[in-house]
Formats: structure tokens, sequence, C-alpha cells
């Protein structure tokens, strides 16, 4: 664990009336696998988006390798980053979805492609091998021709985790990976989520599982309207927890 | 093994018995009638003043050839014209800029909100308002050289046509569900490539019906360029009539041309459909 990768400042957001995150700072370390865990409206899947822009924070800062995010200072003024600029630090994060949002109309190989080819203007031969090479990873080597309709839930999930590892992103952000699954399903995903744990991505995952949580998480942090009410090593937080709230979500989830 | 047999519970077993057909006298009584109504009307034309002669004679002259063909040639390129500045127009439409988004509000509202053979009339009248056109310093010509019936009925029928479209590409692209947009993003796609890759080649499923619609609508919508001129099917059709005052026969003649191109282009409207359901009729696994 060395410096840190993401490192989130004060950010505020709220959606009308709704205030989804409030003064939230927040530390992710290169290779810790952090998982967020509360309620549904708690702010753990609007922290996320923040990260990767699809949401922009009301106020305060996420830093991401350094660079700060969809902002720019002159002059002791903040300026927004033009689209352009915002799509070229998203490339530094890969995003995994709850509806695993594949693209239809493409097959499992080229919706792994499509990233590589298209935006980082990749040699199509080369990214055909290495998307074969993440099909191999994920399990799903022989689907690579079939479309997402022909692909399981769990499937889907896996062709979406290897489209987003194609972008060769130093961040994984998944947003409740299984929640759209059926319950026999979500071991296929998990178990590809932990190999990738261990073979030392940095990782956010929002989450209701907290058997993986406590299995493969460095740091587990629980929010509960729009705040983190704790946060720690996941032995802690969900062995030990010392916030009341924490312990009465706790034994509701499990 | 035989039928009376019973079963658990005293339930007679009827796994080997048969379904009788249905008696469907109602279909035969609606189809009797109905062969009834049209030897009527067939009747009524068989002895109508209609001289099939000259209908046989006129289905493939020269001038009636030649006026499909230019019908087909304009409702194809109008249609093209319609097509391009519909996607261009519905993107404006549906972004964030608000400059954009009321040039292309302003637009549709015109050109949707007068009728159509106003705005060929307009076109081809252009010289009344404009006797000279051009670039300043480059280019400039009379109006009247320039304004011919072919370009005036391309961009009447092609600017009618856009913003029909435009809404059509709207539904389109907005029935793509909004995951798509997010998850191009996330892999780095700007807005308009995600719209290029990812949105357009998805809203093309939802919208083919509809487009092919309107292109049977653009076909027939060239007759009205007959009263600006343009040599389709229908003009050259009353030329004749004008000429030999076999009125009826020749609008048959003409009515016989549209039934056949528009029959044509469904069959073909299905193949495109086909192309564009990759991915989606595939279920089994």
């Amino acid at each position: 664990m060395t410096r840190p990768i993401v490192a989130i400042r004060s950010v505020s957001k709220t959606f009308g009336e709704f205030q989804a995150l409030k003064r939230v700072s927040l530390d992710v370390r290169e290779g810790e696998v952090l998982c967020l865990i509360g309620a549904s409206g708690s702010g753990k899947t609007t922290l996320l988006r923040c990260i990767n822009q699809l949401t922009s924070a009301d106020s305060g800062g996420i830093w991401l390798d350094g660079e700060l995010l969809g902002l720019r200072e002159q002059g002791g003024r903040l300026h927004r980053l033009t689209p352009q600029q915002i799509a070229r630090q998203r490339l530094k994060t890969g995003m995994v979805f709850q509806r695993f949002n594949l693209f239809p109309h493409m097959t499992a190989l080229e919706n792994i492609t499509e990233g590589p080819v298209q935006v980082q203007r990749r040699e199509r031969e080369d990214a055909r091998a290495e998307a074969m090479e993440l099909l191999r990873r994920v399990g799903l080597a022989a689907k690579a021709d079939a479309y997402p309709a022909q692909l399981s839930g769990g499937q889907q999930q896996r062709v979406a985790i290897a489209r987003a590892l194609a972008m060769k992103p130093m961040l994984m952000l998944f947003d409740e990976p299984t929640s759209a699954l059926d319950p026999e399903l979500v071991g296929e995903v998990l178990s590809v989520m932990k190999e990738l744990a261990r073979s030392g991505m940095t990782m956010m995952v929002v989450t209701h599982e907290v058997g993986f949580a406590r299995e493969v998480a460095d740091t587990v942090v629980y929010m509960d309207h729009g705040a983190i009410v704790e946060s720690g090593p996941a032995a802690d937080v969900l062995g030990a927890p010392r916030e009341a709230r924490t312990r009465s979500f706790l034994s509701a989830v499990i | 093994m035989r039928a009376a047999r019973t079963l658990a519970g005293g339930f007679p077993d009827i796994s080997k018995m048969t379904v009788a057909r249905q008696a469907h006298w109602q279909r035969w009584l609606t189809a009797a009638a109905i062969v009834v109504v049209l030897a009527a009307i067939g009747r009524a034309f068989a002895g109508g003043q209609i001289e099939w002669a000259y209908v046989g004679r006129f289905l493939a002259a020269k001038v009636i050839l030649e006026g499909i063909a230019n019908t087909m040639v304009m409702a194809v390129l109008a249609m093209a014209l319609g097509i391009v500045l519909g996607v261009v127009v519905a993107i404006m439409r549906l972004s964030s800029n608000p400059v954009l988004t009321s040039v292309a509000a302003g637009y549709t509202w015109l050109f949707r909100g007068t009728p159509l053979i106003l705005q060929l009339l307009l076109w081809f009248n252009l010289a009344l308002v404009f006797p000279t056109i051009g670039i300043p310093g480059l280019w400039s010509a009379r109006a009247v050289d320039v304004m011919t019936p072919f370009l005036s009925a391309l961009l009447g029928l092609g600017l009618n046509q856009g913003a029909y479209t435009s809404e059509v590409m709207r539904a389109g692209m907005l029935s793509v569900d909004a995951g798509q947009y997010e998850a191009a993003h996330a892999i780095g796609m700007g807005r308009l490539r995600a719209l290029h890759r990812i949105i357009l080649p998805q809203a093309m499923r939802v919208v083919i019906p509809p487009l092919g619609n309107e292109f049977i609508g653009m076909v027939k919508a060239t007759s009205l360029a007959s009263v600006i001129q343009y040599p389709e099917v229908l003009h050259n059709a009353e030329n004749i009539y004008y000429a030999n005052s076999r009125v009826i026969e020749l609008l048959i003649v003409a009515g016989f041309w549209y039934l056949l191109v528009v029959s044509i282009l469904t069959p073909l409207q299905m193949l495109l459909e086909r192309r564009f359901a990759r991915g989606a009729l595939q279920i089994a696994r």
C-alpha cells in the first residue's frame, strides 16, 4: 500500500432537494480493494459515478493519480474541462454497471475491442488478440462470437468486466455488479472479481455481498444518508463495527 | 389401450385423444360476402366507360416509363436528403446546446407547419424574390436558371422530409437505454462517436418501420412536383390525357406503377430490418 491513487476531498452532490453526498472524503491506495456498503440511497453509487464523471460533484474535488477530475485550476478559479478532456480522464477508470450495459448489436468480442480500436486507435488485430486473452481470463473464450442476448446474465457481466479491462485502466469501478443476477449466477462473477483483486488491480466495489467484502476487501466503507459512517479494515468494520448504525445495517443484510 | 380407461381419482384418460377441427363457418360466410361485393365492383368497371385497350397501350409507353424513372430518382434523392437532414437535426435537438436545440425546433416547426405543395411552389418561384443568387464575388447566376423543376422539387421534398424524419430519428435515439450512453462514455467515447457507433445502430432497428412508411409516402409525394413541371409519372400521364382525353385510363396507368413500386419496396424494407436486428433476434442459447 503506497500513495493514494484516488483522493476524494469534501465532495457534495444534491439532486434537487435530495442531498446524495455530504462532504465525503476518502482515500484509495494503489492495489487496494475497497468495498462500499450501505442501504440504497446512501450515496455509494453516486460517489462511484463521480469518480468516472458520469455525475459531476457540486463541490469538493476528486484527484485520480494526482490529477484533479473534471476541473482545472487557473488564476484562483476553477474551470470545467471540455468533454474531450473528460473523456481522456475517463480512460484511467474502468466501469462495470449493475445492468451490464453491453452493446447489444455487437458480439462479445466486438464489445471488448470497441474501445481499444475506436477510442485508443489500436491495431484491430492486436486488440482482437488481447480481447481473446481477456475472454479466456473470464472463462468465456468459447462465447467470443455470441451476442449479449445469447448470454446469461453472469456471462454478460463477465464480458462487461473484460470490456472495461481492455482499456487497461488503473482503477476498476464496480456498481453493484451482482445485484441484477439470478442467485446461482452471482458466484461466477464474484470469482472473476476475486481473481482480479489477487492480480493487484485497484478496485472500488459498491456491493451488497458482505461475504465477498469480508473475503476480498482490504477496506470496507459503510455509508448512510450521503456520508461515510465508518471505514476501516474489512475485519474490523464487518466483524466488530464501532457504530450502532453499521451494526443495525449489517444485522439486516446478513 | 381403450379411451375409456380411468386415471387416479376417476378422471378419464384423454391423453391419447385428438382435438377435433373447428368448423370456421363465419370465415366462409365473410369470404362469400366479400366475393359478392368484389364481383359487383368488377362488373361495374367492366361495363363502365373505360377503354382498357388504352390502359394496355400506355402502360409501358416511353413517356410513362421515363416518368416512373424520374419519380424513383426524385424519391430516392429527396429521401436521402431528408434522412441526412433528419439525423443532423435530431442530434441537434437532443444536444445540450440551447442554440442548436432551438434552431432544430424552429426548422421542424417551419417545414412541418406549411403544406408541402406550398413549399414546392415557393422554391420554384424563388426567382420572384431573388432574381440572382450566388456567393458575392465568387459566383452568381439567374435564379430562374438555377431553380429548375428538378432542383426545386429536390429541395422542397427533401427539406420537408427532413423535418418529419428528424422526429422519427429522435424517437429512435430516445428509445435506446440511457445505460448505453453511459457505457459508451465509460470506455472514453465522446458524444458524436457514441452516437455513431453505439446509439444510432440500435436506433435504426426502431426507426426502419416508420422510415419505410415515410419512403412510401415520399414516392407518392413526388406526384405533387407535377405542379412545378417536374416530369414525374403523374405529370407525364396528365400531359398524355390533355392530348387524347383518356383521363381515367392514364390515371389507372399511373396508379398501376405507384402500386408496383410500393409492392417492391415492402420486401426490401424487411431485408433492411433483418440487417439491423443483429443481436436482437437470437434468443436461443
